[in-house]
C-alpha cells in the first residue's frame, strides 16, 4: 500500500494553509483567465513565472497547476454563454453548450460541464498517483541515447497531434532548438550567438519568448482583429440543478470522455486541446441520433469538458516522470522547476517526495474548489464576461512587462520582450503555430548535451541510437507517427477533425 | 512564378533564412567531429536541418494550389507600433523615472492601440493597475522595483 502511503503525504503537504491557499488562489485565477476570452494558461503562467522566485517550489507549482485545470472549467462558462471559447480546449463545448443556452438550458448545461469536470479531475489525479512511479522507474535505465530519441518523440508527437501544416510545425521546433542555442556552449565554455552581447551569453530567458510571443503577440493580434459582438445569456442561468434525463444522457459521455482523456492527455502533444477534440468527434460516433448534435446535445458538452480535463491533468505525467514537457503549459512547469532549482526528470520523485506528491494531491483539492467556484458562484464569472477587451489589455501589458523587468532587474530583458512581441505577430500572420517553438526551446539545451554525451560514449558512432533497443523503440514510434500522418486518408480526417476550430 | 500561398511562402522564406544564417554563424564556432562534437556541431546540423524544411515549405507555396492565394491580410500596424512602442518606453522609462511614471505611461500609450480610446477611463485603468501593481509586486512580494525618478534622488 504504498500508494496509500503516498497519497498521505501527498495530502499532508497539499493540506497545510499555505498551500491550501496557493491552490485557492490558483484555481480563482485559473478560473478567471479561463473565462476572459483572449488570455489563455501560457501566457499568464509566463507572466506568473516572476512572481514565484519569492515563493517556495512546492507551493508556487501548486499554484501553476491550479492555473491550467483552473482555465478548462472557466473556459466552458465563456464557451456555453456567449459562444466564444474562453478557452482553446472549449472550442467544441460551444457548438452544443451554447445551443442549450439559446434554449434556455444554460444551467444544466455549465452543470454537466462542471460535474463532468471533476469526475474527470478526481480520475485523472488518481491516473497520475498510480503510473507515475513505474513511469519513474522506467526513466532511470535511460541513458543520453534514450533521452535523446525521446526528446525527439516528445516534440515530434507535440506537433502530428496538433492541427496546421506538420512541415511548418516541425520547423517551428527547429527555430525553437536554435533560439535554444543562443547561450554559452556548457562543454567548451564557448560563447554561441551573443554578438558579444553580455546579456546574451547566458541564453534568453524563456519568459522573455513567452511572454513577447503568447502575451504580446496575442494583444497585438485581438486589437487588430474588428471588436466582437459579445450576446451574453445571463438572464437565462437558472435552476443549475440537471433534470434526471440530462443525468441520464450525460454520465456515460462524461466516463468515455474521462477515459479518452486520461490517455490522450499522457501522450507527447496531448493534454485539454486534442482530448475535447477526440471526445466530441466519438461522442458524435456514438449517439444515436447524431443529429442532435449541434443542436444543444448534453453529450457534446459533457463529453468535451470531462475529456479537456482528464487530459490536463494527465498531461502531467510525462513532464513530472521524464522532465519532458507534452506541450506549452508543461513547458513553462518545466521552467518554474528550473528556477525553483530543481533539475526536472525522474529524479523528482525521490528527491522531492513532498512536492511530486503534494502536487498530485493538490490537483484533487483543487478540483473541488472549482466546482464550488464555478457552480454555486457562477454569477460572478458572467458579470467578468461584460467586461470589455480595452480594461483588459492594457492590465496583461502591464504584468508582462513587469514580469520581464523583475527577472533579472534589467531593462534589456523588457527590449528583447518588446522584440518577440514583434516575431510573435509576424508567426500569427504566417499561421506559424508558435506553441512548438515554446518546447523546442526549452528542450533544446538538453537535447544537445544528451545528443553529445550518447556521441561521446560511442565514439562517434550514430548508429547507437538505433542499436540500443529502447532508443530505437523510440525513433521508431517518432517515425511511424509522421508516416501515419502523412497517409492521405489520415490527412483528410486531421483536417476534417479540425475543421470544427473555425 | 506565381505564389500559390502567401503565407506559406514568406514563412518558408524566414525558415530558410533564419537556419543558414544559424548554420554560417556555426561555422565560427568549433564543430569538432562525431567522436568529440564541439560547440558548432548541433546548431550546425539544425540550421541546415531548417533551411532544408523551409526550402519545402517554400516549394509546397509555389505549387501546391490554395484556395484563395492564403494571403497574409491587413497588418494590424496601429497596434504592433503602439504596443511595442510603448514596451520600449517603459523598459528606459523603469529605471530612470520609477513605476509612478513609467507605469502610468505604459497604460496609457498602450491604451492608445484599442479602436475606443476614451482618456478618462485610460488615466482610470491607469490608476488602478498603478496601485494594484504597487500592491501585488512591491508591498506583497517584495520585489526590487525602482518607485520614484532617479532625479529625485530616492
Amino acid at each position: 500500500m504504498e500508494l496509500l502511503n503516498n497519497l498521505a503525504l501527498g495530502f499532508g503537504t497539499a493540506l497545510t494553509l499555505q498551500n491550501l491557499l496557493y491552490a485557492f488562489g490558483g484555481a480563482v485565477l485559473g478560473t478567471l483567465i479561463g473565462v476572459l476570452p483572449g488570455l489563455g494558461p501560457v501566457a499568464t503562467i509566463a507572466m506568473l513565472l516572476p512572481s514565484i522566485y519569492a515563493l517556495d517550489a512546492t507551493p508556487a507549482l501548486i499554484m501553476l497547476a491550479g492555473i491550467y485545470y483552473g482555465a478548462q472549467y472557466g473556459g466552458s462558462t465563456t464557451a456555453i454563454l456567449i459562444n466564444v471559447p474562453g478557452e482553446s480546449s472549449s472550442v467544441v463545448t460551444a457548438i452544443d453548450g451554447y445551443q442549450m443556452a439559446r434554449q434556455g438550458r444554460a444551467g444544466a448545461a455549465l452543470a454537466a460541464a462542471g460535474l463532468g469536470s471533476f469526475f474527470a479531475g478526481c480520475v485523472g489525479t488518481i491516473v497520475i498517483a498510480a503510473f507515475a512511479p513505474p513511469l519513474t522507474e522506467l526513466a532511470f535505465k535511460f541513458g543520453p541515447a534514450e533521452y535523446f530519441s525521446l526528446m525527439v518523440l516528445g516534440l515530434i508527437g507535440a506537433v502530428v497531434l496538433a492541427s496546421g501544416s506538420l512541415v511548418k510545425a516541425i520547423s517551428m521546433i527547429l527555430l525553437g532548438l536554435l533560439l535554444g542555442q543562443i547561450n554559452t556552449d556548457v562543454i567548451s565554455g564557448t560563447p554561441r550567438y551573443s554578438f558579444d552581447i553580455p546579456e546574451l551569453t547566458d541564453g534568453i530567458n524563456f519568459v522573455v519568448i513567452a511572454m513577447g510571443v503568447f502575451g504580446f503577440g496575442e494583444i497585438i493580434a485581438n486589437l487588430g482583429k474588428p471588436a466582437e459582438h459579445r450576446e451574453v445569456f445571463t438572464k437565462d442561468v437558472k435552476g443549475l440543478w440537471p433534470t434526471k434525463q440530462d443525468f441520464k444522457d450525460a454520465w456515460p459521455a462524461v466516463v468515455r470522455g474521462t477515459g479518452l482523456g486520461s490517455i490522450l492527455g499522457v501522450l507527447p502533444g496531448g493534454g485539454a486541446l486534442l482530448s475535447s477534440f477526440a471526445a466530441y468527434t466519438l461522442e458524435k460516433k456514438l449517439a444515436k441520433d447524431p443529429s442532435k448534435f449541434g443542436k444543444g446535445a448534453i453529450q457534446g458538452v459533457a463529453g468535451p469538458e470531462s475529456a479537456n480535463n482528464a487530459g490536463a491533468q494527465t498531461s502531467f505525467i510525462p513532464m513530472l516522470t521524464l522532465g519532458i514537457p507534452p506541450n506549452a503549459v508543461m513547458a513553462l512547469m518545466v521552467g518554474a522547476m528550473t528556477i525553483k532549482g530543481i533539475q526536472p526528470g525522474p529524479q523528482v520523485m525521490t528527491s522531492n517526495p513532498e512536492l511530486f506528491w503534494g502536487l498530485i494531491a493538490s490537483m484533487w483539492i483543487g478540483n473541488l474548489m472549482l466546482v464550488v467556484l464555478n457552480l454555486p458562484l457562477i454569477g460572478i464569472w458572467i458579470k467578468l464576461l461584460t467586461v470589455p477587451y480595452r480594461f483588459l489589455f492594457p492590465a496583461i501589458v502591464v504584468f508582462c512587462c513587469i514580469g520581464t523587468y523583475t527577472l533579472n532587474n534589467n531593462a534589456f530583458d523588457v527590449y528583447m520582450t518588446a522584440a518577440f512581441a514583434v516575431v510573435g505577430y509576424l508567426f500569427y500572420k504566417l499561421s506559424c503555430e508558435p506553441a512548438p517553438l515554446l518546447l523546442g526551446f526549452i528542450l533544446g539545451p538538453m537535447m544537445e548535451e544528451n545528443l553529445r554525451r550518447a556521441l561521446l560514449l560511442s565514439r562517434g558512432d550514430w548508429t547507437t541510437f538505433m542499436s540500443r533497443p529502447l532508443s530505437a523503440s523510440l525513433l521508431i514510434a517518432a517515425a511511424l507517427m509522421v508516416v501515419v500522418v502523412m497517409l492521405p486518408s489520415i490527412k483528410n480526417k486531421r483536417e476534417e477533425a479540425f475543421k470544427e476550430e473555425d | 512564378m506565381k505564389i500559390k500561398s502567401q503565407r506559406d511562402f514568406w514563412s518558408g522564406l524566414m525558415f530558410l533564412v533564419v537556419g543558414l544564417g544559424f548554420a554560417w554563424g556555426a561555422t565560427e564556432y568549433n564543430f569538432g567531429n562525431s567522436a568529440r562534437p564541439g560547440p558548432g556541431y548541433f546548431p550546425f546540423g539544425l540550421g541546415i536541418l531548417l533551411a532544408v524544411l523551409g526550402g519545402v515549405v517554400l516549394f509546397k507555396a509555389l505549387t501546391i494550389e490554395s484556395e484563395d492565394g492564403d494571403p497574409i491580410g491587413a497588418i494590424a500596424w496601429r497596434p504592433l507600433g503602439i504596443i511595442v512602442g510603448a514596451i520600449v518606453v517603459f523598459g528606459w522609462a523603469l529605471p530612470h523615472l520609477g513605476m509612478v511614471i513609467a507605469l502610468p505611461l505604459l497604460v496609457v500609450v498602450s491604451a492608445l492601440a484599442g479602436d475606443e480610446f476614451k482618456l478618462h477611463e485610460a488615466l482610470l485603468t491607469a490608476a488602478v493597475l498603478t496601485v494594484g501593481s504597487w500592491a501585488i509586486f512591491v508591498w506583497g512580494l517584495n520585489l526590487v522595483i525602482p518607485l520614484w525618478p532617479t532625479f529625485l534622488g530616492s
